[in-house]
């Protein structure tokens, strides 16, 4: 039939409706097939690439799954200490003012071991971007309990459930840090629906020009699933993460033009 | 020529900045110093004490247990410092608030009643500076026209205007400074 | 003429490195070297030759600050006290494993622990057999006097890019606290942009399309690509120990004992040899200069000529570990110190020389 095409037509380039962006490598990506990593990592790519800006973007990933974020971002990247993303970060703008920099942070860097350093930066006002990638779980290390697990969830540091009365409640740094003000601009989104991933690329392209402008800093929280470390599909994960995740993580924008949204 | 000086009494009694305005000047003279304090927190309210050497040569060790000469300032640098003249050496002080005075009989031992003078002349910024005439008077290792450079680089531009002020009170050091025989 | 000032060696050292063509210091106050960053601030560097200066939250954030910076090929240095310089390790070991160049301070107090804030030297175990975890080494710095505290900042730098390795600049509060006389050099550029892409290709300065793009880590999954890199390592402290050693010596032509001591204690020993010689006794001292590489040839020679060795040190005996393995036990080699913030004496020295050396 003359409306089907063949694998040859489709890999010419008038048919390609879609192509990844040259700022991401051909390595394949380390991550669990059904994660959100590689889609955050191809948003803030994609970003940059729209910017014009790899000679002019410095990213910086810590300890986590993204450790190896360098393999896949073509661009100049530093790899940081576990929870030191956002001092690196600190020195890197303040050296090199006109450059974009960005930190790439999971939930147990960002929010624990690396609560001072994120913190700081924050209430010092730095501008730089920090992704926060937010699955409520140690990803890299297997499945243990993190700052933002949920209440009851389990983990594998908290097999019968995260009890907030022993173990603390979950952290919502992303509220906390919104207070500050050095931090001009705070959003959570997500990556698991074509719509979400939209509005993410739209959050983080936001961020980056408010960088460009010497705002403040800029902070996008991603919730995403971690369907290895929550044993469970990709399908049920991401089912799970909006019934479960969404109602303690909302969605939406905290903080936009350096005021908190009620 | 090495001359080991310790100069110790209450912090605010200006006895780091005499320390340094001494060594400063002993640079303008072209010889080697060093100029190292005690620190921390007996510094805050309690006593402070520096040790000063001036040197025609390149000076060994900062850190020193014995001392050429003593300037000192309060009873506790008394009690601390008096046997760590050494044999020969001269022990200057300012007897105000002194109740125990010194006994040793193998130093040569002065007063100087600059916290009295200073008081009478309502100079007691420049009250130090009446203590270092005295101890010049007695050893002038450094030239006047050093010490008025020792003192330019010492003290901030916008204190500037007090050098005269700090230059009278060395005179009237000089001539305050006094023997004292020890029966 | 360069210009004359009289300085803490704290002080120094702080001005020393903005006229170095310092881009960065990073910072957290700890006594005895709080003037490092104080003199920075008052001096307003970021006004005239662009350097930046920041106080960190912890000791922790502000060694990433500098690895941060010196993974953009800047100059960039932090400084602290011992207690500081322990929560720097891991950032430290990060720094050696990435291979970035920067200098660190350290004016060294009393341990362990909290401790006392007087001066010692028992962070030498520290400073050149590791610190924080895994197979690296420091290029140690120890100066003994306030013109060394400034001669080292640029020095240090310098080294640092030779090698692409921390320099650590092992002070105590003797040399921190104390004020001499300073020679300070004229002031030198910061990189700029050409430089840095010429100088440190490897740099983060932003991937451009002729070039592939820079990745500063320290991390490799694969271990045969970590032995290799260790190994790498390993063969840039061999050149080290070839071209770098540093040290003085003072009266050995004709000594029949040494003392061997670094910093401060070097400073007072000095004087010990001239109390000691005025008693006849004929001794010398060697003072290294740089702690790693540790100048074993010269030791060893000096092995040769002289009946016994004592090394002093503000520590319970970290130094004379290194002196018995560079003489091989071939002399007899004895420790005196006094720790926990207590200065020796000349006096001392030369009595434990009398009694550990010579009579023992």
């Amino acid at each position: 039939m003359s409306d089907i095409i063949t694998k040859e037509q489709i890999r010419q380039p008038e048919n390609l409706v879609y192509s990844k962006t040259k700022l991401l490598t051909d390595k394949a990506l380390s991550y669990c097939p059904g994660c959100g990593h590689g889609t955050a990592h191809r948003i803030v790519m994609e970003v940059i690439e729209e910017l014009s800006a790899q000679s002019e973007t410095i990213g910086i990933a810590p300890v986590g799954c993204s450790v190896l974020a360098y393999e896949f971002m073509n661009i100049d990247m530093q790899q940081a200490a576990h929870g030191r993303a956002p001092a690196l970060a600190t020195a890197v703008k303040r050296l090199m003012p006109e450059k974009y920099v960005f930190t790439y942070q999971g939930d147990g860097d960002l929010a624990a071991i690396g609560t001072a350093e994120t913190i700081h930066a924050c209430n010092r006002g730095e501008n730089i971007t920090i992704i926060f990638i937010n699955n409520g779980i140690y990803g890299m290390t297997g499945g243990q309990m993190a700052p933002t697990t949920l209440p009851n969830m389990k983990a594998s540091t908290c097999p019968y459930g995260r009890d907030v009365a022993t173990m603390g409640n979950p952290l919502k740094i992303t509220e906390l840090i919104a207070q500050l003000p050095g931090v001009h601009y705070v959003t959570r989104q997500a990556v698991h629906t074509p719509g979400n991933v939209r509005k993410t690329k739209k959050a983080v392209r936001k961020a980056f020009d408010l960088q460009k402008e010497n705002k403040g800093l800029t902070f996008v929280e991603i919730v995403s699933n971690c369907n290895s470390g929550w044993k469970m599909t990709p399908v049920q994960s991401n089912k799970w993460m909006e019934e479960n995740m969404f109602p303690f993580y909302p969605l939406g924008d905290i903080k936009v033009d350096g005021q908190l949204i009620k | 020529m090495t001359e080991e000086i310790i100069i110790a009494g209450f912090g605010g009694q200006g006895v780091l900045s005499m320390g340094k305005i001494l060594a400063y000047s002993g640079i303008m003279q072209n010889q080697e110093v060093s100029w190292m304090p005690s620190y921390g927190p007996e510094m805050r309210g309690g006593t402070a004490n520096v040790a000063v050497v001036i040197s025609d040569e390149r000076i060994s060790s900062p850190v020193i247990n014995s001392y050429d000469t003593a300037i000192i300032l309060n009873q506790q640098s008394l009690d601390k410092f008096e046997s760590t003249v050494k044999p020969g050496g001269l022990l200057i002080y300012d007897p105000n608030g002194i109740t125990h005075h010194p006994t040793r009989k193998d130093i040569n031992i002065y007063t100087i009643e600059a916290s009295e003078e200073a008081g009478k002349l309502g100079l007691m910024k420049t009250f130090n500076m009446i203590v270092l005439g005295g101890f010049l008077k007695l050893k002038p290792l450094i030239q006047p026209e050093f010490i008025h450079k020792g003192l330019e680089k010492s003290l901030p531009a916008r204190h500037h205007k007090l050098i005269p002020e700090n230059e009278k009170a060395i005179e009237i050091g000089k001539g305050l400074i006094k023997a004292v025989q020890v029966l | 003429m360069k210009e004359l000032r009289l300085m803490k060696g704290n002080e120094a050292v702080a001005e020393a490195a903005i006229r170095a063509g310092c881009d960065g210091y990073f910072g957290y106050p700890i006594t005895p070297q709080s003037e490092i960053m104080e003199y920075l601030m008052a001096q307003q560097p970021e006004k005239t030759t662009g350097m930046v200066v920041l106080q960190a939250e912890s000791e922790v954030a502000a060694i990433n600050m500098v690895y941060g910076g010196a993974s953009c090929g800047k100059r960039v240095m932090t400084s602290s006290s011992s207690p500081g310089i322990s929560l720097k390790q891991e950032g430290i070991s990060y720094i050696a494993g990435a291979e970035l160049p920067c200098v660190i301070v350290n004016v060294v107090r009393g341990g362990p622990g909290l401790g006392t804030i007087q001066p010692s030297q028992s962070d030498y175990f520290q400073s050149v057999k590791g610190g924080g975890h895994g197979d690296y080494r420091l290029i140690v710095l120890a100066p003994a006097s306030v013109q060394e505290m400034a001669d080292f900042a640029g020095l240090g730098f310098d080294l640092a890019f030779k090698y692409r390795n921390p320099v650590l600049i092992l002070s105590d509060g003797v040399i921190g606290q104390m004020m001499e006389k300073v020679e300070l050099d004229e002031f030198k550029p910061r990189f700029t942009k050409e430089e840095i892409a010429k100088n440190t290709p490897w740099a983060t300065f932003g991937k451009t399309d002729d070039r592939e793009r820079n990745i500063i880590t320290s991390l490799d999954l694969d271990s045969a690509k970590q032995e290799k890199h260790v190994t790498h390592l390993s063969e840039k402290y061999k050149l080290m120990e070839e071209n770098e050693v540093r040290f003085e010596e003072f009266q050995t032509e004709d000594a029949e004992y040494l003392i061997v001591a670094y910093g401060s204690s070097a400073r007072i020993s000095q004087k010990a040899v001239d109390i000691a010689r005025a008693k006849g006794i004929k001794v010398g001292l060697l003072r290294p200069i740089t702690l790693f590489p540790f100048p074993k040839k010269p030791l060893a020679e000096l092995a040769k000529q002289v009946k016994g060795i004592l090394s002093v040190e503000m520590s319970l005996g970290q130094m004379v570990e290194d002196v018995k393995l560079a003489v091989e036990c071939k002399v007899k080699v004895e420790h005196f110190g006094r720790y926990g913030g207590i200065i020796p004496t000349p006096d001392e020295v030369v009595a434990a020389l009398e009694q550990k050396i010579i009579g023992g």
